[in-house]
């Protein structure tokens, strides 16, 4: 019987155990991600229960990111302990501000993904990661003491769902479409306890960055992690940020046992809005009824979905030569420093002031009701967010709608959720 | 064990409904406790007493991986929760800090706001003496029931640690 990708990752890494689904398995983690939220309980844990030091400080990558630059006090007491954990711990890895972003845009553009590892993130976005042909999960605090400590974990091994994905991608529509159809097409468990595996030949026509989206909202459908294939994409992505070839591409048996088998045909497939409460709500905009084509109050244009290069050039090409709606207000967060410094080397920033909008440096905000751009109630928000839960983004009676940085310009741009292809 | 339900007869709630992100610049069971379940029903930190349980439906704890959403539960003195599923992270947190979860397909339909449940964790039974009825689960894996039994996870890798630096 043949294997799933999930399963060879997993096995390739198993202290003990075997790794086929359904199975415990105690396994190796190559990478962990930490950032200043969730790491310092786990910190506190770890003191709490004697336990000093951690497995290898070089396969730790730290970044504050949730609440940066520190919204209060609170917040800038979590940060300094993460500061002073990493000294402590000789741990080079870490990403100050200046030079910090949004854990999962970060870790990917600095080049500590490469293909072949496990990594886990105190974070539930980490499948995100799984883009790159690696096994990346999502862990609380306790979790993320035992690794930082042990640099092992227990994991039961997922059964996997393959997901097609076929057809030219049209004009205006993008990878965050193609993941609001699935996730509405499984259900926001329908993929609960399993990795969702990719193949298709769509995703040849993706880059990194595009791809990364759609691993990213994995845990949207409740699974536990996403995984593609390496391909010359790829390659060409890590060229100059990982060394060449240091990393092991595995792939899924021909006749590997999935669980399930989903084929997302993309060639005619719309923009699509998720509807406040679950991210499962996709619709089309044609579709949307007139209560949910009400004036939007706030454009949120940011995230570890969609707060990258690819994603702030859209925006700027449907803005340029354009201002926001009278009454609207747009907020654009790039996703780490460097999108930052890419975003104005390029003109960007210019295009966002003169259209009416403001740019933050990298945080994880709004998108998760922090800070720069938290909602009141009864406020309607547009966003390239992930969740759209009640109270995700600020007051329980707001009400955010999760689209793709296009659409989320479009709507900027009119004032109510619009078509990015009449604005292309 | 036994306790008073609170029933929220509602699939997919969130970790953001359990305790709002807005809360996390504290880890502290007393504070997080202050606002647990606040999204949904704010009399709900009023009324919750030691010793009471959580009913709800499928994939309880669905959303982010904070661990905050159990310390907020068990600083508010809930002892368990039973669910007709969890989301995973939920239920590897729960598992990790040896808090009481049961997975009862069925369970959220069956069971009144305010019935008293007794539970047999050892048999993978639930009495619920309000209306004489019974459920059953099965019991967590033999690997899963040395977690609880240390008392959570890092309790299990310390006392481990403790061996090792014996042997040396």
């Amino acid at each position: 019987m043949g294997l799933t990708h999930t399963e060879k990752l997993l096995a390739a890494h198993t202290v003990s155990g075997e790794a086929l689904a359904g199975n415990l398995i105690q396994a190796r983690v190559d990478l962990v991600m930490c950032h200043e939220v969730t790491t310092p309980p786990a910190i506190q844990m770890l003191a709490d229960h004697g336990l000093h030091g951690v497995f290898d400080p070089d396969r730790i990558v730290v970044t504050p990111d949730h609440f940066v630059p520190s919204k209060d006090i609170e917040s800038a007491e979590l940060a300094r302990d993460l500061r002073k954990w990493v000294q402590e711990n000789g741990i080079k890895h870490y990403y100050e501000l200046g030079r910090h972003g949004i854990c999962h845009a970060l870790l990917p553009e600095q080049g500590h993904i490469i293909p072949g590892q496990t990594v886990v993130g105190g974070d539930s976005h980490s499948c995100t990661y799984g883009a790159f042909g690696v096994f990346s999960t999502g862990v609380g605090s306790t979790d993320l003491a035992a690794v930082l400590y042990t640099g092992e974990l227990w994991f039961k091994v997922p059964e996997s769902i393959k997901v097609t994905i076929v057809g030219q991608l049209p004009d205006g529509v993008y990878s965050k479409d193609i993941v609001l159809e699935l996730i509405s097409r499984l259900g926001v468990d329908g993929a609960r306890y399993q990795a969702l595996e990719y193949h298709g030949e769509t995703l040849g026509q993706l880059s990194m960055e595009a791809r990364m989206t759609i691993t990213n909202m994995a845990i949207e459908a409740g699974a536990k992690s996403a995984v593609m294939t390496v391909d010359q994409v790829t390659h060409d992505y890590l060229k100059g940020r990982a060394k060449e070839n240091d990393w092991v591409e595995y792939s899924a048996d021909d006749d590997a046992q999935y669980v399930r088998e989903i084929t997302v045909d993309v060639s005619h497939l719309a923009p699509l809005v998720a509807t406040p409460g679950q991210p499962s709500n996709g619709q089309t905009i044609a579709s949307l009824k007139s209560d949910d084509l009400v004036p939007v109050d706030q454009v949120y244009i940011g995230s570890c979905t969609n707060g990258r290069i690819e994603d702030l050039r859209v925006v700027a090409s449907i803005m340029k030569g354009r201002r926001i709606a009278t009454g609207l207000r747009a907020i654009i967060v790039p996703a780490t420093s460097t999108v930052w410094k890419q975003a104005h080397d390029e003109g960007l920033f210019n295009i966002f002031y003169e259209a009416g909008c403001v740019v933050s440096t990298a945080t994880c905000g709004a998108c998760l009701g922090g800070y720069m751009g938290v909602l009141a109630s009864g406020e309607v928000c547009v966003s390239t967010t992930n969740r759209n839960f009640s109270g995700r983004m600020g007051h329980k009676d707001a009400l955010v709608f999760l689209v793709s940085p296009a659409t989320a310009a479009a709507t900027a741009v009119s004032g109510k959720i619009a078509d990015p292809r009449d604005y292309l | 064990m036994q306790g008073r339900v609170h029933l929220f007869k509602r699939d997919h709630i969130n970790t953001d409904e359990i305790i709002s992100a807005r809360y996390l610049n504290v880890h502290d069971e007393a504070t997080l406790a202050e606002h647990a379940m606040e999204v949904i029903d704010p009399e709900f930190v009023k009324r919750v007493q030691a010793g009471d349980m959580l009913v709800a439906g499928e994939n309880f704890g669905c959303g982010s991986s904070r661990e905050h959403a159990i310390w907020a539960l068990r600083g508010a003195g809930v002892q368990a929760v039973l669910a007709d599923s969890f989301a995973r992270i939920f239920y590897r947190n729960a598992v990790n800090n040896a808090f009481q979860i049961m997975e009862i397909p069925g369970i959220s339909a069956q069971v009144q706001d305010g019935d008293e449940l007794e539970i047999d964790i050892e048999k993978g039974l639930v009495t619920n003496r309000s209306q004489n009825k019974t459920y059953s689960f099965p019991p967590h894996s033999p690997f899963l029931q040395g977690i609880y039994a240390a008392g959570g996870l890092l309790k299990n890798i310390a006392a481990n640690a403790g061996r090792r630096k014996v042997k040396k």
